[in-house]
């Protein structure tokens, strides 16, 4: 087991080192703003008085290096500071909104990956017979539509049209679960769109790229029945491409998840993001970027993980 | 009941016994799997649902059609060599031909093609259609139908360029590193995993946040953001190819980096690197139609068909189909080069999947 | 004639296609083929014959991409080829079992040996859980695996590859079936570890009695162990006759070129003597490693102008990684490289453009030596403009005059691509490309050995004229002595990266041997049936358990 445990924790350092590196460019790009920060938020039109006001009050004298460690401090206690624009604490306006945004990646999780990995096998399974072609067409199409596209078309047909789902995700503490998932079932049904695709297809070259080695083809000249040939010889081997492409779209799902949620107008921080980047609320932005990125860092590395865990080779070293 | 659903049972029953009888086994399954799945639209949504369905599948066939006469036409056109390539392509691969082409006519001949200028306000606000304006006016009163073939020039011309320059970034670094290795090899793979570990549309909005959203801001920062996938790629196929015999055997002979990669590595490389230019373009594509969506990429008055889904989004809950338009625009296109990067990576893998 | 009721398996007419560039192409033209029960049957035949797919088919099993199209397949009765699916997979691994060529890769990682053993056992409830691995131990017994109580219980990974592959014979056992296909079993291994699979496969396939269809492309192999042989070239059948006779008395000319292809033998040569004799390439006292695992040890030979020294041993003994520092891929970490007696900088990139285009190399597989998309006339002509600065009219006669000296005809292959040459033509591209640059010194890795019989003879007898008329001195690593035989003047043995005995040819192949050198060349294969008897009972089987648990 030394073996396994010394890679996982190589894995994990190395994941921490990414996650430092970027917490750093994330600091520094706003430090290639032309003046600085006080100077680009105030405009040009801004006395010097003023600005050097903002400038104290930021604390922007200090030295660039200080600065980030002070904020990669708050950020690890979850303090990212204040909003430039309304003053509000960062940490204030992104908690619930962070939550929100687990909560309807997690429904569209739950929907999608059982789904997807079924599917995947099943076309797997019937690949190069007409149901493969469709599903290919399909999934193809799938993928490459814009998230937003999606999302109005099911606007359109299943909240304007049909009125059988709210066109607009507004979210309010009295609801019952029951209402919650009524209510956020369209931007769910969006992300389970795309990312569905993505799984199927994933999960099909994975399984196929299996069936093609050579103790698959020995277990079916011993004779072994085509579902205990996937069962007992392709599935123990699937686990960990299966593990990645799991993690891989659900690290895809991060990003999807920003247009949706400003197509149904969802409270969430992808939205968030959107409107600080707009109004360039520097503290509110890099708070936001450092926890897409931290998560899409981490499922990453959940990925690694699982795989290095589920190799029969490694866990049954020489 | 009426002739209409009736027709449709008669006709999809008798084709799937036709099918049967003719033991096409995967046709009438196909067909037969439709006939269930219509029985339970039929009942939930029903006889709007199967008239659905019934034009949907003639507009495939229409898709077919279109494709099938475009692919003869190719193999007509096009020299020998060419054309035994493209017999073997299959419909979708056609239709995303097709649609390439109809998209290429389109973006370059925008000004004679569009019947009014693309910032041109001609008549009120989300005026409808009439014989003047083919799909009615935008938010500001300009012809919609202007600004969605302007739209094919900019939008695909700026995610071209875009694509184009992440191309030449990571390509070149790919194949530097492939050839000189060591510590060149290891630095250039560190930084694009460190680039690729910020997802890439989060990645986007924090530098547009810093720089502003001009287009030389946005082309720099997408060619950026997408150079280290193509880095990987070409430093993958090149790896491939650095390691065989021939190329050993040119070091040997003393030649230098600038030669093995222009004669020895690269035209072993060309067949992936097209392909991955095509699903790269589909990237970057969405990207900057998902960043012009939210209100950072292409300015107006600018013709943009990410930036006119979100300008006219406010229709859709009058049930108005007009900004699904330009997002139906997009999807087309990613479709159909999907299609064709789809049938070159399989002939490139060979019978692999088989 | 043996009774119709012992008969087997019998072969009709059988026709099997192959789908390539959208259309089926026939790749197997009507064999027949006929076994009876206890009898071994080798098809031998060189790549793309068809072997493997007639093994198969004899399953009733045709690979994805592969359809048999016509004739007929009678085992004991019953017809595969109109045998629905689940009949025909309840016969497999009951009746008729298979072992592949690699067992590393056959056996699913996942699952410990002994449960993959005893899962068709199991699953046709001919024995419980329990005892079919009492049986299994039983039969590792028999094919004399070390700890065979223990070893079913490891991971396949964690067994080395000769010992699968008896596993994987085992496992074939588990049912007793009344035919087994062994397809190319020992390709993949060392000599010295092919004797104790071989010789483990014969024991239990007389043993029970088991009938079996021995596909190689080994003829020496195929004598041991087959009572009948059959020829396969591209397809077709040449011709089926009882082992001895086949041996003795070949019948049609396809198989009589094969059985003489290794009658080539140049004379020996030997060493310039006298002080100013200075060989052309020495090396001294070399020690290299790849990280920090050594993998060469104070190695040391010399090579004299118009001289061939075979640098011979088995895989991992360091005979290419010798060659890697010779050229300069790897430098020596001890030691040096000499050539005319000068000391040659370690790394190729120090090295002056004369010093390269004194050695040259020749690769062991020609698919992967010559750039798929360059002209021949091109591959061959850039070493000519690169070191011999010609141009225009002058390289392409420079080119035309090299593609005569490999007997390829210019007018034909000037301006081909490698791609549409067959294996000799490219390995004589790669010959004309290494002479281009008016070398001194070849080095030759196993040039021979991904080529069929024939073609390979013709490789060396071309080496062998070019040597005379350009007095070249050759470095020719291989692991096959018969290619030694032929062609060497002096030989080196190497075992884990030592040299464990060098000298001429001819006082090499007599004895007194080093212990090694005595076991890598009693373990080749010869052509005479009862050689692999005779060598165990010489050996004592105690030994061939020994050699195993290595």
């Amino acid at each position: 087991m030394g073996d396994i445990l010394q890679l996982v924790l190589k894995r994990l350092g190395l994941g921490l080192i990414t996650l430092l590196v970027i917490s750093f460019l994330i600091f520094f790009a706003v430090e290639l703003l032309p003046g600085d920060i006080a100077q680009a938020v105030l405009g040009q039109a801004a006395t010097p008085e003023t600005v050097a006001a903002l400038r104290e009050k930021m604390g922007l004298d200090q030295p660039a290096l200080v600065r980030y460690f002070q904020w990669l401090g708050g950020a690890v206690t979850g303090d990212f500071g204040t909003s430039l624009i309304s003053g509000e604490r960062v940490s204030e306006a992104i908690s619930d909104r962070f939550i929100n945004t687990l909560f309807l990646a997690t429904y569209a999780a739950v929907i999608a990956v059982p789904i997807s990995i079924i599917l995947g096998v099943i076309v797997a399974l019937l690949r190069n017979t007409i149901f493969d072609r469709v599903a290919n067409v399909v999934t193809l199409t799938s993928i490459s539509s814009p998230e937003f596209f999606l999302g109005y078309i099911l606007i359109l047909y299943l909240a304007v049209k049909t009125q059988y789902f709210p066109a607009i995700a507004s979210l309010s503490s009295d609801m019952s679960f029951g209402e919650l998932l009524h209510r956020t079932f369209l931007p769910a049904l969006t992300l389970v769109l795309v990312v569905t695709a993505h799984m199927m297809r994933m999960t099909r070259a994975a399984i196929i790229n299996l069936l093609a080695s050579p103790y698959i083809e020995m277990a079916r000249l011993k004779g072994v029945p085509p579902w205990k040939v996937i069962v007992k010889h392709a599935l123990p081997n699937a686990w960990a491409p299966i593990i990645n492409v799991v993690a891989l779209n659900l690290a895809y799902l991060i990003t999807g998840v920003v247009l949706v949620e400003v197509v149904f107008v969802y409270p969430g921080i992808g939205q968030l993001l959107v409107d600080a980047v707009s109004k360039r609320d520097f503290p509110i932005v890099q708070a936001c970027c450092l926890i897409f990125a931290a998560t899409f860092i981490l499922l990453n590395l959940a990925a690694d993980v699982g795989a290095i865990l589920t190799n029969p080779r490694l866990r049954h070293p020489k | 009941m009426n002739s209409f659903v009736i027709g449709y049972y008669a006709l999809l029953i008798g084709a799937s016994c036709l099918a049967a009888y003719f033991k096409q086994r995967q046709i009438f399954l196909l067909i037969f799997s439709l006939t269930l799945v219509s029985f339970v639209t039929g009942i939930v949504g029903g006889v709007p649902a199967l008239r659905f369905i019934t034009i949907a599948a003639g507009l495939l066939a229409l898709a077919a059609g279109v494709s099938y006469a475009f692919r003869e036409f190719l193999i007509i056109i096009t020299p020998e060599g060419v054309a035994k390539e493209l017999r073997t392509a299959p419909l979708t691969a056609a239709f995303g031909m097709f649609v390439i082409f109809t998209y290429a006519i389109a973006g370059i001949f925008a000004p004679v093609i569009a019947p009014f200028g693309e910032a041109e306000v001609i008549s009120s606000a989300f005026a409808p259609a009439d014989e003047n304006m083919l799909l009615g006016a935008d938010q500001l009163g300009r012809d919609m139908f202007s600004r969605i073939i302007y739209g094919a020039r900019n939008s695909v011309g700026l995610a071209l360029t875009a694509t184009g320059l992440a191309f030449i970034l990571g390509a070149f670094a790919g194949l530097m590193a492939a050839t000189k290795g060591g510590w060149f090899d290891q630095l250039m793979g560190r930084v694009a995993d460190v680039i690729m570990s910020v997802p890439s549309l989060i990645f986007a909005l924090l530098m547009l946040s810093i720089f502003g959203t001009s287009l030389v801001v946005i082309v720099i920062i997408v060619a950026l953001i997408y150079s280290p996938r193509v880095f990987r790629l070409t430093r993958a196929v090149a790896g491939n190819v650095v390691v065989m015999d021939y190329i050993e055997a040119a070091k040997l002979r003393g030649e230098g980096n600038w030669y093995l990669i222009r004669k020895e590595i690269l035209p072993n490389s060309t067949a992936p690197l097209v392909a991955e230019f095509g699903l790269e373009f589909c990237f970057v594509f969405l990207l900057i139609a998902g960043l012009s969506f939210l209100g950072l990429g292409i300015q107006p008055p600018t013709a943009d068909w990410g930036s006119m889904v979100r300008e006219n989004a406010t229709l859709i809950s009058f049930g108005e189909l007009t900004p699904l338009i330009p997002a139906a625009a997009i999807a087309l296109l990613t479709v159909a080069v999907n299609f064709v990067v789809d049938w070159m990576l399989f002939r490139s893998s060979g019978l692999k999947e088989v | 004639m043996v009774p119709k009721k012992d008969v087997l398996l019998e072969i009709k007419e059988l026709r099997i296609e192959g789908y390539s560039d959208e259309q089926w192409i026939e790749i197997v033209h009507g064999v027949d083929l006929t076994l009876h029960k206890g009898e071994v049957l080798g098809l031998i035949g060189e790549s793309g014959a068809g072997k493997s797919t007639i093994g198969l088919a004899a399953m009733g099993f045709a690979r994805d991409g592969c359809r048999i199209s016509g004739g007929s397949i009678d085992f004991d009765g019953m017809e595969l080829t109109t045998t629905p699916e689940s009949d025909l997979r309840a016969l497999r691994g009951s009746r008729i079992a298979y072992v592949a060529q690699s067992a590393a890769a056959s056996f699913n990682p996942a699952h410990r040996i002994i449960d993959q053993h005893t899962e068709a056992p199991i699953q046709y409830r001919i024995q419980k859980r329990v005892e079919a691995q009492e049986d299994a131990m039983e039969l590792y017994h028999r094919l004399r695996l070390p700890n065979p109580d223990e070893i079913g219980f490891r991971y396949p990974h964690q067994v080395s590859g000769g010992q699968l592959q008896r596993a994987m014979t085992a496992m074939a056992m588990a049912c007793r079936p009344d035919l087994i296909i062994f397809d190319e079993p020992t390709t993949a291994l060392d000599v010295t570890t092919q004797i104790e699979v071989l010789a483990a496969i014969r024991d239990i396939v007389d043993q029970f009695n088991t009938a079996a269809i021995y596909i190689t492309h080994d003829l020496a192999v195929v004598a041991q162990m087959a009572d009948t042989i059959k020829v396969l070239l591209k397809g077709n059948e040449v011709e089926e006759a009882p082992t001895e006779q086949m041996l003795d008395s070949p019948t049609e000319d396809y198989t009589k070129s094969l059985w003489a292809v290794r009658s080539f033998k140049r004379p020996q040569k030997q060493r310039p003597t006298g002080s100013d004799a200075v060989p052309i390439v020495s090396v001294k006292g070399v020690d290299a490693a790849y990280g920090k695992v050594k993998v060469l040890d104070d190695v040391s030979f010399d090579i004299f102008a118009g001289m061939t020294v075979a640098v011979v041993g088995e895989s991992g003994s360091g005979k290419s990684t010798t060659a890697r520092c010779i050229t300069g891929l790897l430098p020596p970490t001890k030691g040096e490289i000499q050539f005319h007696g000068q000391a040659l900088p370690p790394r190729y990139q120090d090295r002056s453009k004369d010093q390269l285009r004194q050695a040259q190399m020749i690769y062991q597989m020609a698919d992967t030596a010559l750039n798929p998309k360059i002209r021949i006339s091109e591959i061959i002509g850039r070493p000519a403009q690169f070191y011999g600065g010609l141009h225009g009219a002058e390289l392409k006669n420079r080119v035309d005059e090299l593609l005569d000296l490999i007997e390829l005809d210019p007018a034909k292959f000037y301006s081909r691509y490698p791609p549409e040459l067959s294996g000799g033509q490219k390995q004589r591209v790669g010959i004309a490309r290494a002479l281009a640059a008016e070398p001194s010194f070849i080095i030759c890795d196993e040039v021979t050995s991904a080529l069929d019989q024939l073609v390979a003879e013709g490789i060396l007898k071309l080496l062998d004229k070019l040597q005379q008329d350009l007095n070249l001195a050759y470095m020719f690593i291989t692991h096959d002595l018969a290619t030694v035989r032929s062609i060497a003047d002096e030989v080196v043995v190497m075992q884990k990266g030592k040299v464990v005995e060098q000298g001429p040819k001819d006082e090499m192949f007599k004895p007194p041997h080093h212990p090694y050198t005595d076991l890598l060349l009693s373990s080749v294969p010869e052509m005479d049936p009862n050689w692999l008897t005779t060598l165990l009972e010489e050996r004592g089987t105690d030994s061939i358990g020994e050699a195993a648990s290595v």
